[in-house]
């Protein structure tokens, strides 16, 4: 699904907001994920389902339990199929889907009053500006190429995975985008983020912006890191601007 | 016209002339029962799906060798029209080579130029219920007479010169979830095939029908009914079991037929390897062993009875079904036991005595966390991982429905194997309804990092080292250990074929075909096809030509040594 950005109202409760311990089902949701499916919920589900969950008779979100859902893979289900009984289909991107299935899990523990709001354009701010993250990310025509696109990173990751992102890159950096140092046998050293690998060949995006493919057998060293060169936001951004560019890159859903 | 000319000319006609008299004399034999039983007699011929009754996938031809095989040319190029992936092995018959392609077609193709000589199109019915990868794997033949079975549950015998239907016969009704997908097995006048759907609930079966009528003769039911013997590991539900617990759970309990079995002509067995129960992943509907699910069955070929049986998963909540092809070895280790070798998908290799189906060998080809052990009978020892926790081998397997190899010449037995891959399970209840997906939860996606996209099949290889990787796997059958490995970076859904040569072939999900030497795993020649290589290689001969063919993505490709 896509929209505009300035139509995304995404309200995000952040780290440290106290709520009752998310129950186990698949995982346990992070508090952005619940929050964001608050916020998805007053959007696209309330105006039948009710501010209790409880507006369509016989039927209790809160309850934490579904008659047509025993796993969350069931929900995502039913949410994307709709219901004969009359829900409509919702075609929601995965990180709408994540959020509202955390939040329906969590509805009966949920304070949504506690929820602080992230501003999308001041987020979208932060990011050009004080955050510097254009200086490796690509938002639509603006940013280096040399970091992963962010461009659709609203639709693609949950809100709990961009928020660990923000706090502690390396352990939401996917592995396809691992850093990779490459030494050819003449000595020559090529910096880069792996775009794929096969058994005989790696292709690169090196720190230029150059697209550089390289025959294994031709390397002296190649080597893979599991760290980001991103830094983490945690002393660096304050907890209201920390929300400020989540809710920005929660409404990046892939336009141009 | 000079003289030169016309004597070559004369010549030419009479060398084609000879040909063409070859050809008509060789492509008027029929595909005999004798010829089937006898198939390393003509290795110029793929005759059946796994290259012979003993599914070895071993050829002796041997023109192409691993001196020359960085000589091999591409000699044609067979597109399929239809989209999807593309699993099927052809079978060569005196220089026709018969296939498959989506849906249910079969293609007659000249197998030294790629032209058609005809093409038959079934249209299996819209309402059909197939589960994981609707596809056609292949064709079995005998006299002039091609079998398929249908995505729809029937089975169609064609005849091989014109392409035009013979008979057709319902084995199994598409709207309960019943389809079939793999080559049926000729022995005799019977032919055979089993049914697919355990994802749907199906009751599994193996049938014979007679070649000429399409009559069935024998059918037996890879889930016991009350009764029975084997009925006993359908075990009663424990008083307050949940309300999923299902006290006939053996109606729907799955045990689907996906790949072809083998033959041993002298004990007249034919074996089978035997699906995943349903539901795949809930145990708790389902308590017991629940046989025949998982297992190999050695049965009568006239008859159809149950010789003997093992079970490689008891009471498999993986989805491990053993969806591999039974590979017979003859005087296994030296010994003069003649086994039935598997490399099953639950991580284990597996040696078995094949007239009475004893436990010789299981040793882990892959890491192996669902158990720690075999007893003495070969029962292995359960060890199910905490919630939560990654289960090793992952959904997928140590391996899966990729064919296997043996080479009599090494004395190796070669595996596509999935490496260092994991799933965490997530069982739940389902409840049974016709034609509806039956599978009691699932493995949690595969994701290196939560709330990110999972990692996908596509070009680019974003499963990367963080989730495993393919390798070919070669190991001394009498052990289970490995002799040696050629890994790859991305996992492999190819089949593997041996030749007299020494010469291992093999592709991968990069679109790589390779051949690696079969004695040591040295790469000696590789080519990139451009997709993913979802099938088997083989290799006939045509005139004086070795030939290998490989299909890549929607197309095969012929390769041979330039003239």
């Amino acid at each position: 699904m896509r929209r505009a950005c300035a139509s995304v109202v995404a309200v995000m409760m952040w780290i440290g907001v106290a709520h009752a311990q998310a129950p186990l089902h698949d995982a346990q949701y992070p508090d952005a994920d619940i929050a964001y499916g608050a916020t998805l919920y007053k959007e696209k589900c309330v105006t039948c389902h009710g501010t209790q969950g409880d507006g369509i008779g016989g039927v209790n979100l809160r309850s934490g339990t579904f008659r047509n859902a025993v796993i969350d893979r069931d929900l995502d289900r039913f949410i994307r199929a709709g219901s004969p009984a009359g829900m409509p289909a919702f075609a929601l991107d995965n990180a709408e889907m994540s959020g509202i299935i955390a939040y329906l899990r969590n509805m009966n523990a949920f304070d949504t009053v506690a929820v602080k709001t992230g501003d999308v354009v001041r987020g979208r701010a932060i990011f050009n500006g004080k955050g510097a993250c254009t200086g490796c990310h690509r938002v639509g025509a603006a940013g280096s190429i040399v970091g992963p696109n962010l461009s659709d990173v609203g639709a693609t990751r949950s809100a709990g995975s961009l928020q660990r992102s923000l706090l502690d890159p390396a352990t939401q950096m996917m592995p396809i985008n691992r850093p990779v140092r490459v030494v050819k046998k003449d000595g020559t050293i090529v910096n880069g983020r792996r775009l794929n690998e096969d058994t005989y060949s790696l292709q690169i995006l090196d720190d230029g912006g150059n697209l550089r493919a390289f025959t294994k057998a031709d390397l002296r060293d190649y080597a893979i890191s599991t760290t980001s060169p991103m830094p983490s936001y945690r002393s660096t951004l304050s907890s209201d601007e920390l929300s400020d560019v989540l809710a920005y890159l929660l409404s990046l859903k892939g336009q141009l | 016209m000079t003289g030169k000319g016309r004597l070559f000319a004369t010549s030419f006609i009479g060398f084609v002339s000879l040909v063409g008299l070859l050809s008509m004399r060789v492509h008027g034999q029929q595909v005999t029962s004798q010829r089937l039983a006898a198939s390393s007699n003509e290795p110029q011929n793929w005759l059946t799906y796994s290259g012979s009754y003993y599914s070895q996938r071993y050829s002796p031809l041997a023109q192409i060798t691993p001196a020359n095989v960085k000589n091999l040319k591409l000699q044609w190029v067979y597109q399929s029209p239809v989209a999807g992936n593309w699993q099927t092995t052809p079978l060569v018959v005196d220089g026709v080579m018969y296939l498959t392609q989506r849906l249910n077609d079969v293609v007659a193709l000249d197998a030294t130029t790629g032209r058609a000589f005809w093409m038959y199109r079934y249209t299996p019915a819209q309402d059909r219920i197939v589960c994981c990868g609707a596809n056609n794997r292949g064709l079995a033949i005998l006299g002039n007479t091609l079998f398929m079975g249908t995505l729809d549950a029937q089975l169609v015998a064609i005849d091989a010169r014109s392409g035009r239907p013979i008979w057709q016969t319902a084995v199994a009704s598409t709207k309960d979830g019943y389809s079939i997908t793999h080559a049926p097995l000729v022995v005799k006048d019977k032919v055979i095939v089993g049914v697919g759907g355990g994802e749907y609930g199906i009751r599994g079966f193996i049938a014979a029908y007679d070649v000429a009528t399409g009559k069935e003769a024998w059918r037996f039911y890879t889930i016991p009914a009350p009764g029975e013997p084997g009925s006993e590991t359908w075990q009663a539900c424990p008083k307050g079991a949940n309300t999923f617990c299902d006290p006939d759970a053996w109606k729907h309990g799955g045990g689907s037929i996906w790949l072809t079995g083998s033959y041993d002509p002298q004990l007249n067995l034919t074996y089978w390897g035997v699906g995943n129960v349903g539901p795949d992943y809930n145990g708790a509907q389902r308590p017991g062993d629940n046989l025949y699910t998982d297992s190999v069955v050695a049965l009568d070929v006239d008859t159809g009875k149950l010789k003997w049986h093992y079970q490689f998963t008891p009471h498999d909540v993986y989805d491990y079904d053993s969806v591999q092809i039974p590979v017979l070895i003859d005087n296994w280790d030296g010994s003069r036991t003649n086994v039935v070798a598997w490399a099953n998908r639950n991580g284990n290799f597996y040696a078995l005595d094949r007239a009475t189906g004893r436990f010789l060998v299981g040793e882990p080809f892959v890491k192996v966390n669902w158990m720690s052990r075999f007893d003495e009978r070969g029962r292995p020892m359960q060890t199910p991982q905490p919630d939560g926790q990654p289960t090793y081998p992952g959904n997928q397997g140590g391996t899966n429905w990729y064919s296997p190899s043996f080479s009599p010449r090494t004395g190796l037995f070669y595996i596509s194997a999935w490496e260092d891959y994991a799933s965490i399970y997530a069982p739940a209840p389902s409840e049974y309804k016709v034609g509806t997906n039956f599978t009691g939860g699932g493995p949690r996606n595969l994701s290196a990092v939560p709330g990110a996209p999972g990692l996908g099949r596509s070009p680019i290889n974003t499963w990367t080292e963080a989730a495993g990787h393919g390798a070919v796997i070669a190991l001394d059958p009498g052990t289970g250990r490995a002799k040696w490995k050629f890994k790859m970076t991305d996992v492999t859904e190819s089949g593997i074929l041996t030749t007299g040569s020494d010469l291992l072939f093999t592709g991968g999900r990069e679109g790589f075909f390779q051949a690696l030497n079969a004695r040591t795993g040295e790469l000696l020649w590789k080519t990139q096809l451009g997709s993913s290589i979802n099938s088997g290689p083989i290799t006939y001969r045509v005139g004086t030509r070795q030939y290998v063919s490989i299909v890549s993505g929607l197309s095969m490709f012929v390769f041979a040594l330039d003239e």
